[in-house]
C-alpha cells in the first residue's frame, strides 16, 4: 500500500500533524505516518523578501528522502513549515508541489488568525491545512487545479478561497485521483 | 509525466533569462492546467511564435540582447493578436507606458500576488474564447446566410437549391441564366459563400452597365498612361478577385474583343494589364450570368462558342417568378420582414386581399419587382396590415396588359417596358435596374415608344 510520509521542518504542533495524518489518511485511502522532523529552514530564507523559498526547501526534502524508509517506491513527502513561503514570481505561497512528482510542501504561518492580527483559532487553522495538505498532494498525484471552488484543488490564492473550499475532491478531481493511486 | 486534466488548448510562452523565474512560472502554470513552454531569450521566442499558435506571452522587460518590449513589438509583426504581458522586477512609469503603447496586454510586477497573476490570465483566455466564439459564430452566421437569402418552397427552387450546393464545394465555372430579377447575383453570392474560396473575395461586375473600352479596364486593369485619363495604374476585377470568385453578370452583353480577352484569361489563367506587359497570374473562379440566351447568341455568331463552353461547365436556371407562384407569399413574407427591420415598422403581415392580388399578377420583374413592391407598401403602409391600396397601382387591379405569342415582338417589349415603368412608379432608374438594362437605354425606349405616365 502506498505511504505517504509527513515531515515536519522546524518546530511544529504534534496534535496538528496527528490530525494532518488522520485526515491525509482518510481521504487519499493510503497509510500516513509522521516522521522525524528536520531543523528550522534557515538556508531558505530570502532577505530581500523577508521570506523563505519554498522552492529551496523543497529540494531540502528531496535531498532528505533516506528519512522516509519506504519511500524510495511509489511513496510521497509532505514538509510541514511555519514560516512564510515565497517563490521568484509570487509574493506567498500557501504551499508548493512538484506536479505529479515525489514532493510537496505546505506552509502554517499564513493559514494562522495571527498573521492578520486575529486571535489565534487551532480548530480553523487544522481545517485549513488539512484543506491545503490535501490540495499539494493531490498536485503530486498530477492533479491540477480544479475550477469548482468547493473542491480541495480549487486554487487558493487567498485565505477566503481556502475557507470557501471543502477538505473533499470533487467527483471529477477524485476520479482522476483513483486513476492515479 | 502529464498532469490531469490539461486545459488542451490553452498555450502560453514564458520568455526570461533568469532560470529559476522560467522554472517557478512554469510550474505555477502547469499546476493551473496550462500547457506551458519557457524560453530564454526574444530570438527563440520570435522562432516560436512563428511555428505555432499561443493564446499568452509572458515576457520579461530586461534581458540581454533583445529586451522585452523589442520581442513585444516582433511579435505583433508576426501576429499583432497574440496577447503579450510585460514582466518586470524593475518597474518604472516610463516603462509601464512604453510597453502599453507597443501594444502590451498588461504590465506586471515581479513578484506577482497571486490573485493578480491568475486574474490577469484567466481573464486573457476568457477574452481569447470569446474571439474564438465570435469568430464561429460569425462562420455560422454566413453559412447560414449562404442560402437563407434563397427562398422558395417550390419544387423548382428546391431543384435549384439542391444545385446550387452540390457545384459549391467544386471549382468549376458556372453559368446562371433566368430573366431579370431573378435573384442571378443572390445564388452567385450564395455558391461564393458556401464554397471553398469563401474566405476569398466576391468581385462582381455588371458587363452591360460599361463600354467596351471601360469593360476591358475594368476587368483587366491598366498601366499609367495605358490611355488618356489612365493617370495611375489600377488593378482589374480579375486582380481584385484573386483566389475569390468573380461574378460576370450580363455576360451577353460583352463585345467580341473583350470576348477574346475573357477567353484568353480562362484559358491561360493569367493575364496583362491594358497597355502593360508584365504577365500577371490569376486564380479565379468565374461565375457568370445573363438574360440572354446564349446558345442563339453562339448560333447567330454573336458569342464566341469557346468561350460559351467555358463559361457554362456547370448550368443553372433561374425560373421566372411566374412559374413557381407558390413562391410568392414565403417572399413577401421575408421581404415584409426585411423592409420593416430597415424602417422600424411594426406591420402583422398582408390582408387576404393582397396576398391574393400578389398571386395573380404575373411579375414580369420577378423576385426583385415583388420586393420593390412590399417595400413601397411597407413604407406607405398606414394600419399594421397591408392593404391592396398600399401596393402600386398596376399589382392593385386586373392585369390590363396581356402579351400573346402572335402579337409582335416590338409590341411586346412596349407591353413589358410599360408594365415595369408602372410598377416602379415611373421611376427610371428602379425600372431600369428591374428590367436589368441601363437608365439611357431604358429612356431610349421610352421615347421611341412614345410611352407617357398615365
Amino acid at each position: 500500500m502506498r505511504c505517504i510520509y509527513i515531515l515536519p521542518i522546524g518546530s511544529i504542533e504534534q496534535p496538528i500533524l496527528r490530525l494532518l495524518s488522520k485526515e491525509v489518511s482518510a481521504n487519499l485511502q493510503c497509510r500516513c505516518k509522521v516522521i522525524g522532523n528536520l531543523d528550522e529552514p534557515d538556508y531558505a530564507y530570502e532577505p530581500a523578501r523577508g521570506q523563505y523559498s519554498s522552492a529551496k526547501i523543497l529540494k531540502d526534502i528531496l535531498d532528505n528522502e533516506q528519512l522516509c524508509s519506504s519511500s524510495k517506491g511509489m511513496g510521497k513527502i509532505l514538509g510541514v513549515v511555519d514560516v512564510d513561503l515565497c517563490t521568484p514570481i509570487l509574493t506567498f505561497v500557501f504551499g508548493e508541489a512538484q506536479l505529479g512528482g515525489k514532493a510537496a510542501i505546505v506552509s502554517l504561518c499564513r493559514l494562522r488568525q495571527e498573521f492578520y492580527g486575529l486571535p489565534p483559532n487551532d480548530e480553523l487553522l487544522v481545517q485549513r491545512a488539512k484543506k491545503e495538505v490535501l490540495h499539494e498532494l493531490g498536485h503530486t498525484f498530477g492533479l491540477v487545479h480544479c475550477p469548482n471552488p468547493r473542491c480541495v484543488m480549487y486554487f487558493s490564492n487567498s485565505l477566503r478561497n481556502v475557507d470557501g473550499k471543502t477538505v473533499h475532491f470533487c467527483s471529477s478531481c477524485s476520479r482522476l485521483l483513483t486513476e492515479k493511486t | 509525466m502529464k498532469s490531469a486534466r490539461m486545459r488542451p488548448d490553452v498555450h502560453i510562452l514564458i520568455v526570461d533569462d533568469e532560470r529559476i523565474m522560467r522554472d517557478s512560472l512554469s510550474a505555477w502554470l502547469q499546476e493551473e492546467g496550462y500547457h506551458v513552454l519557457a524560453v530564454e531569450d526574444g530570438a527563440k521566442a520570435l522562432k516560436k511564435v512563428t511555428d505555432k499558435r499561443w493564446d499568452v506571452l509572458l515576457v520579461d522587460l530586461k534581458m540581454p540582447g533583445m529586451d522585452g518590449i523589442e520581442v513585444l513589438q516582433e511579435v505583433k509583426k508576426i501576429n499583432e493578436d497574440i496577447p503579450v504581458i510585460i514582466m518586470t522586477a524593475y518597474a518604472t512609469v516610463d516603462s509601464a507606458v512604453r510597453a502599453m503603447k507597443e501594444g502590451a496586454y498588461d504590465y506586471i510586477v515581479k513578484p506577482f500576488n497571486p490573485e493578480e497573476i491568475g486574474l490577469a490570465i484567466r481573464k486573457i483566455i476568457a477574452y481569447q474564447d470569446l474571439l474564438k466564439e465570435n469568430i464561429y459564430l460569425r462562420q455560422e452566421l454566413k453559412k447560414k446566410y449562404k442560402f437563407m437569402d434563397i427562398i422558395g418552397k417550390s419544387h423548382k427552387m428546391q431543384e435549384v437549391l439542391a444545385l446550387v450546393k452540390t457545384v459549391a464545394k467544386s471549382n468549376s465555372t458556372i453559368l446562371i441564366e433566368g430573366e431579370s430579377g431573378t435573384g442571378k447575383e443572390l445564388v452567385a453570392r450564395a455558391i461564393h459563400n458556401s464554397s471553398l474560396r469563401s474566405e476569398g473575395p466576391f468581385v462582381a461586375v455588371s458587363c452591360a452597365a460599361l463600354p467596351e473600352s471601360l469593360l476591358e479596364s475594368e476587368l483587366f486593369g491598366h498601366e499609367k498612361g495605358a490611355f488618356t485619363g489612365a493617370v495611375s495604374m489600377k488593378k482589374g476585377r480579375f486582380e481584385l478577385a484573386n483566389t475569390g470568385t468573380l461574378f460576370l453578370d450580363e455576360i451577353g452583353d460583352i463585345s467580341p474583343k473583350t470576348q477574346i480577352g475573357l477567353l484568353r484569361v480562362l484559358e491561360e489563367k493569367e493575364l496583362r494589364r491594358v497597355g502593360g506587359t508584365q504577365v500577371i497570374k490569376t486564380d479565379v473562379r468565374i461565375i457568370s450570368a445573363t438574360n440572354k440566351d446564349l446558345k442563339a447568341l453562339v448560333a447567330e455568331g454573336k458569342f464566341r462558342e469557346e468561350l460559351y463552353y467555358r463559361i457554362h461547365v456547370v448550368s443553372i436556371q433561374l425560373p421566372p417568378l411566374r412559374d413557381k407562384k407558390e413562391d410568392i407569399p414565403l417572399l413577401a413574407q421575408h421581404f415584409l420582414k426585411k423592409y420593416c427591420l430597415e424602417n422600424k415598422k411594426e406591420l402583422d403581415g398582408l390582408s387576404q386581399e393582397t396576398s391574393s392580388l400578389l398571386m395573380k399578377y404575373d411579375w414580369p420583374g420577378n423576385v426583385r419587382e415583388l420586393e420593390n413592391v412590399i417595400e413601397r407598401a411597407v413604407v406607405v403602409a398606414k394600419e399594421r396590415i397591408i392593404v391592396p391600396e398600399d401596393l402600386p397601382p398596376l399589382t392593385q387591379k386586373e392585369q390590363k396588359f396581356k402579351t400573346s405569342a402572335d402579337m409582335p415582338l416590338r409590341e411586346v417589349e412596349r407591353e413589358h417596358i410599360l408594365r415595369a415603368l408602372e410598377s416602379n412608379d415611373w421611376n427610371i432608374s428602379r425600372t431600369a435596374k428591374t428590367l436589368g438594362i441601363d437608365r439611357n437605354t431604358l429612356s431610349s425606349k421610352i421615347k421611341k415608344y412614345q410611352m407617357k405616365k398615365g
